[in-house]
């Protein structure tokens, strides 16, 4: 099938050479880092993580929310999800991509990396996390490509793909559990010492996955012949609608306890974000962007608007999403670091290198999301093969 | 102590040699070692532990002393960039070592008092929990230690720690080195994480850490599982407090106040 990927029209040919630049960057500033260290970052001895693991994070999210495709169609048999599924499966591929790329970015020793399962430590979650995504990366390549192999042909896709597909709903849910409990589980780190951090990440995650879902089948829709179907769309739109909401109830519970709560290193790391802290406020305009973007978005898909257009629709998916991204690519983990340990307040802010390895990361997501995109709507789209979508 | 152990057993050999017998070299060289010989050696605790005199520190040079004795033991680079540094041992002002204890009316002498702070080889350390390749672990005498070269340098262990006590070579520490370094102990490459290990090297040689030994009896070093070691005098003795006790992982690093 992988032929498909290797046709295309012009503007599809510029893209993939748009996004090989990026990459080409990337490449080149990695391969400076890599000679230097992580010292060209802007990361430091107070805030030892930055936006290489912020993107993972993100990401992570991203790649969890397929199940929200996944669960409708296979458990519920919500019909008209039938036609995306395999969209929803070949993002969550190239987000966990981006994930594994995004922790090789930001390891000191990468050539050691094996040391995760070499020297396998069921104490530290990050082992675990290792372990999930990596797994969810084969479910999901396993599930899309026998799935589509099987469209193609017009047959029934094997029988034994069938329980990894229901395997994947929980695993779905535990990359995001477990990436939430890289933080949560961390001493004197007020911020992120919350136990709904896991529901927090899946309610995020639920709403900026399927918001991205949205805007991509209406370019697609556009691109080519393939249509989605609004009413998929539309089922995707209450999703969203409903995490978003969760999501800003999420925030404002953990604002409840900081400050009804009244302890001080539980409200240090608010203030720093809405306000900033003794003067230190890099994030408080992106914190303001993030929250008026989200509750406007939320707004739009509540009052009729976005139903009725699909301009609102998408204004308010690039909102969710806008909003979500900042939120947890961008201030969720360098917050954690403010104040530090011993209540020294260092700001970070990522480098120009930095930044350049992290597009070229997300360009090399956006490759393997546009690789496999074509091949799907190819094999969907083809007279020959007797789809039945 | 006036000349460290291993002088000491040298001086004591050469002694003997001339006749005068080990016991004889003993009372010569050092009165009342013979009862101290009674401890438990040096190498072999069950719990080490630190206790800092801080009323023992008057001048910034005390400080000084035993930072500088550390840092040219371990071959710990100056880095020049305040915000990737490498720190072992180093102060901090009571406010930013024992952030928990907000008093406003805490006596003048408090206040601006500097601490000296270092790794805590916790008794239940989360830097220890969370590392996933084990470059970070626990040995039976306590110590936290450090595996150079099994380290991956994700950093999780920083993120970990609640006293800010692991540093990471952000660059290659090698080019902050001011020669002469120490032959014998390691130099660290860029990549990877670092903290103050207790002088390990030197306990296994029955040698008392450095900082400690620097620190004209202001540091003391020795086993808390032994009823009748100085670290258990003093601790008896004297009111101490440890670094943020709230998030149980149990300091051995205590502060006589
Ligand atoms: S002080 Fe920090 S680095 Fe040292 S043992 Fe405790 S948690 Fe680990
Ligand atoms: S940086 Fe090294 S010591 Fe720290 S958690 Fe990672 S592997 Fe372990």
């Amino acid at each position: 099938m992988f032929e498909k990927a290797l046709s295309g029209t012009k503007t599809y040919f510029s893209w993939i050479i748009f996004l090989l630049i990026f990459i080409g960057i990337g490449f080149a500033c990695y391969l400076y880092q890599y000679n230097e260290g992580l010292g060209i970052t802007g990361m430091s001895r107070d805030v030892s993580w930055g936006f290489y693991i912020a993107q993972f994070t993100f990401l992570v999210g991203v790649a969890a929310s397929a199940v929200m495709l996944v669960l409708p169609y296979y458990l519920h048999d919500v019909k008209v999800f039938g036609k995306i599924t395999i969209l929803g499966e070949f993002l969550a591929i190239a987000s966990v991509v981006m994930c594994i790329l995004f922790v090789t970015v930001d390891v000191g020793y990468p050539n050691r990396l094996l040391n995760i399962i070499l020297y396998p430590t069921p104490n530290s979650i990050l082992f675990w996390d290792f372990l999930v995504l990596n797994i969810y990366l084969l479910l999901n390549l396993l599930i899309g490509w026998n799935v589509l192999a099987a469209e193609r042909k017009a047959v029934a896709p094997p029988q034994w793909v069938k329980p990894l597909i229901y395997l994947s709903i929980p695993w779905a849910i535990s990359i995001h559990t477990v990436t939430a409990f890289l933080y949560a589980g961390m001493p004197s780190r007020h911020f992120w010492l919350t136990a709904i951090m896991a529901v927090r990440f899946l309610g995020s995650a639920f709403a900026a996955g399927p918001a991205f879902l949205i805007l991509l089948a209406l370019l697609v829709k556009r691109l080519s012949t393939f249509d989605a179907g609004q009413e998929a769309i539309n089922k995707l739109r209450n999703i969203v609608t409903y995490a978003i909401l969760a999501s800003i109830f999420f925030v404002l519970l953990e604002l409840f306890t900081a400050f009804y709560s009244n302890i001080p290193g539980h409200k240090h790391a608010f203030q720093y974000l809405f306000f900033g802290l003794e003067g230190h406020n890099k994030y408080v305009a992106w914190t303001w962007i993030s929250v008026v973007a989200g509750c406007l978005s939320a707004l739009i898909l509540l009052l009729p608007l976005a139903r009725k257009s699909n301009a609102w629709l998408v204004a308010a998916c690039i909102g969710v999403f806008g909003s979500l991204w900042i939120e947890k690519g961008l201030t969720l983990v360098v917050t954690g670091f403010m104040p530090s340990p011993l209540e020294h307040i260092t700001e970070y802010a990522p480098t120009l290198p930095e930044i350049f390895i992290a597009l070229g990361v997300w360009a090399t997501g956006f490759l393997v999301l546009t690789l496999l995109y074509k091949i799907a709507i190819s094999v969907k789209l083809d007279p020959n093969s007797a789809s039945i979508h | 102590m006036g000349i460290n152990r291993r002088e000491f057993l040298r001086i004591a050999g050469i002694a003997s040699l001339w006749g005068l017998g080990g016991q004889a070299a003993f009372e010569i060289l050092k009165p009342g070692a013979i009862e101290a010989q009674a401890r438990a050696p040096l190498s072999q605790g069950k719990k080490w532990s630190m206790v800092i005199d801080t009323r023992k520190f008057k001048t910034p040079e005390d400080f000084q002393r035993c930072i500088d004795a550390c840092n040219k033991t371990h071959n710990v680079p100056k880095v020049a960039n305040v915000r990737q540094e490498i720190k072992w041992i180093w102060t901090e002002k009571y406010e930013n070592a024992f952030p928990d204890d907000q008093n406003q009316f805490l006596p003048e002498s408090m206040a601006h008092k500097s601490f000296l702070v270092l790794c805590n080889h916790c008794t239940d350390p989360p830097c220890v929990r969370v590392c996933p390749t084990q470059a970070t672990f626990k040995r039976p005498d306590g110590i936290v230690m450090m595996d150079y070269h099994r380290c991956i340098g994700c950093r999780f262990c920083m993120a970990g720690c609640p006293y800010g006590a692991r540093s990471f070579n952000w660059r290659d520490p090698r080019k902050f080195l001011k020669e002469p370094t120490n032959p014998e102990y390691p130099t660290r490459s860029k990549g990877v994480v670092e903290k103050c290990n207790f002088c390990e090297e030197r306990i296994a040689k029955g040698l008392y850490p450095a900082c400690a030994e620097a620190s004209n009896g202001a540091m003391t070093f020795g086993d808390l599982d032994n009823p009748n070691s100085e670290v258990r005098k003093l601790l008896k003795e004297n009111y101490s407090i440890r670094r943020k006790p709230s998030l149980g992982t149990q300091p051995n690093v205590y502060f006589l106040v």
